[in-house]
């Protein structure tokens, strides 16, 4: 397959997990607001702007952090050139341009979900209408997927497809749980106090994990089990062993169809070693902030070798 | 019952109101059907073509929005009997346009026969003096050729225009009819229409058959478009997709050790066939327009040594001048050494004195036309111009006559087109889709109908308001 096709197709992916995931944020985010006071609504909005990394970007418009006010600029702003609404545009403008290497069931998935996003998306998002925006959000990237999975070929063109959607929720799951790294940590200060377990539960639903979570911990909510569910649960479809995991075979699948391994793959072993056989205490020990720093990192390096392995640009 | 203009050509129903035998079929379903509920098919048309994305960009829009062409549900047909005469006169035409093709571009002996005159083509920027003393793979220079239809009578067909460069509204052909099977099918089971779905597959071979000696068995193919921006690029994914050929821009191509090659994840590899729709002036920057980012550098030199196939031929524009159209009746008998089949409408050249005479005392009756032009744009059309604007066509006939071509404001034939009052009849065209090959000419039985949506108008460009329908040639 073309290079440029490889390169969107992998993006196209990349958004359309992103969007989703942008989406449970915020969605996990407003009930923090409603459930709390004024300031750790805050608190919660700004760790989210963090998160995707549009704190700066923010508060360069505004100064407040009304619940309205921030889910707009997420999602559609116009002063936001990643918000929502210009993600799911660039996934199907890559849909487009790259036609002929999805069926047209993807197509019609990605179409018609940018379609109804865009209308949705037209007008600021009322309160009232928000979790069925979101809703929908999540729905319409779930068609995607779900038309994928059952109509594409399992070539190196659904490899790459893969790859954009594990590394992108790998990246996303380091994230949430780095920008809250110092609320799972239990230091000095919440030594001898009840622990937030409110902020641990948002957690949890930022990820849709909070029911496995509950189903395989029964009661227990604490930073290290957390951490080890988030990160290193092999059967939790947005932990960094599963989503690694998912890219090995991917990775190894396109090495079989090409019969030759490049630098990904090397750097893919280099990211086994980090994760494999660890053991949470393994983590703690390390520094919980130290090991995501590294892993983000090591996820937008194996990104980069990915895009010149397989030149996605000339 | 309906009944037609008396002046005009319905192809639906006669003066009196009755049908006409091509339509007896679709006319008998049509009216055991509901009003209301045929109403709501139109709608249903609209979101199909949405959600499938066959949109296009109008050229010279600041906001590249895609828009619909409008979808007519009234079917244009053609009796088997009717095509089978028009297919023999495309033929013809289409062979003649290859051997003339060939011709100009090596020994000319239509010009030294006193046929054609020299400035024709001496002035025509399509003319690429590249191609000169070349033949391209095969010996094929139109491998996909759109023969323009109109219809003035019952018997009475007749070339509007010849598309020889990149004829494109094929994908419509194709979408047309899907759009049409999947709302009514129980009508395609009452009439029975010839087949369009495997163009894309006779395409292919097409194509393949036009490879470059030496390349393999089942050569490589790629469908070279300008971008998703470009107006056309719905049906250049479409095809890329239905021919399962590469579908590729410009920056994925590269010439590699005197071949074409394209990047793929596992480094360059070679492209035997392109089919391009990229205009010429793209195609290279080395030895066209130097600013193009759009083509390929040094595609021309692998090219001219015969290493890569390019369809349609660099220089084919030639044909779609309309001064040279003017001249196809001696070009098909010149070439063919039959008396043509099908019949230009008349074409007065302005570039000849008298006749250049006759169209300034007449202007308010004539269509006039730039040689070079295409789309529908830059003409005038006498009858329904304002006078300030025929005074301002006035003025650029007379400075450049030799530009200009005028021909008689035809009584087109009609179609009816669905609308809120019923049916009511439009002017329409019809683009064939001819494919040429070593193998042999391929025309497929149906092509483009386009359709005047507004009353009486006679533009039926989809970049002017025009619509466009499903067209079909009855399997009787």
């Amino acid at each position: 397959m073309l290079g440029r096709v490889a390169h969107g197709i992998f993006w196209m992916y990349r958004y359309l997990e992103r969007a989703e995931n942008t989406a449970r944020l915020l969605a996990a985010g407003q009930r923090m607001a409603l459930t709390r006071g004024d300031e750790m609504a805050d608190q919660e909005w700004k760790s989210i702007l963090t998160t995707l990394g549009l704190r700066n970007a923010y508060e360069e418009h505004y100064d407040e952090y009304d619940s309205a006010q921030v889910c707009d600029f997420v999602l559609r702003s116009k002063h936001n050139p990643e918000s929502v609404l210009s993600m799911v545009e660039r996934a199907r403008t890559n849909a487009r341009a790259c036609r002929s290497a999805i069926t047209a069931e993807v197509w019609e998935a990605v179409n018609e979900g940018w379609m109804t996003l865009r209308d949705l998306l037209a007008r600021p998002v009322r309160n009232s209408n928000l979790n069925m925006s979101l809703g929908a959000i999540r729905r319409e990237s779930t068609l995607a997927r779900g038309a994928s999975h059952g109509s594409m070929l399992r070539n190196e063109t659904y490899c790459f497809a893969r790859l954009g959607t594990f590394l992108e929720r790998a990246d996303n799951t380091a994230r949430i749980l780095d920008v809250k790294y110092y609320l799972l940590l239990p230091s000095l200060s919440y030594v001898g106090t009840p622990l937030d377990t409110g902020q641990w539960d948002n957690v949890l639903r930022s990820l849709s994990a909070e029911r496995a979570y509950r189903w395989l911990n029964a009661g227990r909510m604490d930073a290290r089990s957390i951490a080890d569910f988030l990160i290193l649960d092999e059967r939790f479809p947005r932990s960094l062993v599963f989503c690694y995991s998912a890219m090995r075979g991917n990775l190894a699948e396109l090495a079989k169809l090409h019969g030759s391994e490049g630098t990904c793959h090397a750097q893919m072993r280099d990211a086994d070693l980090r994760l494999n056989g660890k053991t949470v205490e393994d983590i703690f020990d390390q520094g919980l902030h130290q090991f995501l720093l590294e892993f983000i990192a090591g996820n937008q390096a194996l990104a980069g070798a990915i895009a010149e392995d397989y030149r996605f640009v000339s | 019952m309906t009944a037609s203009d008396p002046d005009k050509f319905d192809e639906m129903h006669m003066p009196d109101g009755s049908v006409r035998e091509a339509y007896t079929g679709y006319n008998e379903w049509l009216e055991q059907q509901d009003e209301g509920w045929m109403r709501r098919k139109a709608f249903e048309a609209e979101s199909f073509f949405r959600k499938t994305g066959i949109t296009f960009n109008v050229y010279g829009e600041d906001d590249a929005e895609e828009r619909l062409i409008p979808f007519d549900m009234v079917p244009r047909i053609v009796t088997g009997a009717e095509w089978r005469r028009l297919s023999k006169g495309i033929e013809q035409r289409v062979r003649a346009l290859n051997a003339f093709m060939h011709d100009l571009y090596h020994r000319q002996e239509i010009i030294r026969s006193g046929r054609l005159p020299e400035r024709l083509f001496r002035d025509n920027a399509a003319w690429l003096p590249q191609m000169v003393g070349f033949t391209p793979p095969g010996g094929v220079y139109t491998h996909i050729v759109g023969i323009d239809l109109v219809r003035t009578g019952p018997d009475e067909f007749m070339v509007l225009e010849d598309n020889a460069r990149t004829p494109s509204g094929v994908s419509y052909m194709l979408e047309n009819r899907e759009t049409m099977m999947a709302m009514f099918p129980e009508l395609f089971s009452k009439v029975k229409v010839c087949d369009v779905s495997d163009y894309p597959r006779k395409l292919a071979k097409s194509l393949a058959a036009c490879a470059p000696e030496g390349a393999p068995d089942k050569p490589s193919i790629a469908v070279l478009t300008p971008g998703i921006y470009n107006s056309a690029y719905y049906e250049h994914a479409f095809l890329a997709d239905q021919m399962g050929a590469e579908l590729v821009e410009g920056s994925d191509l590269r010439v590699v050790d005197s071949k074409v090659h394209m990047r793929t994840t596992v480094g360059f590899r070679p492209v035997d066939v392109i089919y391009r729709r990229v205009d010429d002036d793209f195609l290279d920057p080395l030895t066209f327009n130097p600013d193009s980012v759009l083509g390929v550098p040094g595609i021309m030199d692998v090219y001219r040594s015969g290493n890569v196939t390019i369809a349609n031929a660099p220089g084919t524009g030639v044909a779609d001048d309309k001064a040279i159209y003017s001249f196809m009746p001696e070009i098909v008998e010149f070439y063919t050494g039959e008396k043509p089949l099908l019949p230009n409408v008349e074409t007065f050249r302005c570039a000849d004195h008298d006749a250049l005479k006759y169209v300034l005392d007449n202007l308010s009756e004539l269509v006039v036309k730039e040689v070079h032009g295409s789309g529908g744009y830059g003409m005038l059309i006498g009858p329904t111009a304002s006078k300030k604007e025929i005074a301002d066509f006035r003025k650029k006939l007379e400075a450049k006559p030799e530009n200009y071509i005028a021909q008689p404001t035809l009584s087109l034939s009609t179609c009816p087109i669905f609308t809120k009052k019923g049916l009511a009849p439009r002017h329409v065209d019809l683009r064939p889709f001819v494919l040429c090959s070593p193998d042999g000419v391929t025309i497929t039985p149906g092509g483009l109908t386009r359709v005047a949506l507004k009353k009486g108008s006679l533009v039926v460009n989809s970049s002017q308001g025009g619509g466009t329908k499903d067209s079909w040639v009855l399997d009787d």
